[in-house]
């Protein structure tokens, strides 16, 4: 049972990863895996001078993490799957808490927590150390591709 | 990949001079993640619509192909900033509190535009709608709302 579950956890982790990198702007970004369970997805967004919105400060773009959180619950989504199937962002909602620390990576562990016929329902945390202490929170909603549904 | 350096002056100073010239597009090249984007700006009548020129790094889905939700997101965000910017009278930098993006179509590998309009301005707090459109402005690809404190610190 044990090695069936490791078995999937690699299968899942070497899919993920393969969509992750198949997609150009999480490869513009520097995104990249850092963990994937049967639900959730651990995701890194590497500072750069780039993604910068306060020149001032050198805090991220809240636009930056925008994107480090929807693209690591769409992930999430696909790690909770059985089957991959195509899936769309039908909302994402996003509090920003605090301010990104300069020269930090911003870390997102997003979860799927819910998956029905058409719908997958996600939560999503970004964090530089500790997910207690997060810079941003989200929580998204994804439609399925109609194949699941039968 | 190096940042240019910036000119002279705090971001809140060069804001204000990029205001006061009537410069959209300076006020936009201040953010160096807007000039990630590929941001624009031009006045359309009383509104500042923001356009995220096309660039094969927006891409989130390669087979259809579809611009990334994030880059979407970001866009609508940067659209209600820079509108908060051009409209306020004394420019404080808006924090965002919430962003709320609604998906309705897969954005295609072509410009997209943007713009928000202020629902409520509040002393501390602004509302703000924001939509997102390619070819067809009554086809749009998002919509979004946004809540920003916008507190002198």
């Amino acid at each position: 049972m044990a090695d069936e579950r490791e078995a999937r956890t690699a299968r899942k982790l070497d899919l993920v990863r393969k969509l992750s990198r198949d997609v150009p702007h999480n490869e513009a970004l520097g995104m990249r895996i850092l963990q994937v369970t049967e639900t959730e997805v651990i995701y890194e967004l590497p500072y750069h001078a780039n993604l910068v919105g306060n020149p001032d400060t050198g805090t991220l773009h809240g636009g930056a993490i925008t994107a480090l959180l929807d693209a690591s619950s769409g992930l999430a989504v696909f790690a909770a799957l059985a089957e991959p199937v195509p899936i769309a962002t039908l909302d994402l909602r996003i509090d920003y808490l605090k301010p990104a620390e300069p020269g930090k990576s911003v870390i997102s562990k997003a979860t799927c927590y819910k998956i029905t016929r058409n719908v997958a329902f996600t939560r999503a945390v970004a964090y530089h150390d500790d997910p207690s202490d997060a810079v941003a929170h989200a929580v998204g909603t994804f439609m399925l591709s109609t194949k699941q549904g039968k | 990949m190096t940042a240019d350096l910036p000119p002279a002056g705090t971001l809140l100073e060069r804001l204000t001079a990029a205001k006061a010239a009537q410069d959209y597009q300076g006020l936009i090249d201040l953010v160096p993640y807007a000039r990630f984007l590929g941001l624009t700006a031009t006045m359309q009548g009383d509104q500042l619509v923001t356009t995220m020129r096309y660039g094969g790094h927006l891409i989130g889905n390669p087979s259809l192909p579809a611009l990334h939700g994030g880059t979407l997101g970001a866009l609508l965000e940067s659209a209600a900033i820079f509108q908060l910017l051009w409209r306020a009278e004394t420019i404080v930098l808006p924090k965002t509190i919430t962003l709320t993006v609604d998906y309705l179509r897969s954005g295609g590998p072509i410009d997209t535009h943007a713009c928000g309009t202020i629902t409520r301005q509040g002393r501390r707090v602004t509302n703000v709608r924001m939509e997102a459109w390619q070819a067809d402005r009554a086809a749009p690809v998002a919509t979004a709302h946004a809540i920003f404190l916008v507190m002198r610190s």
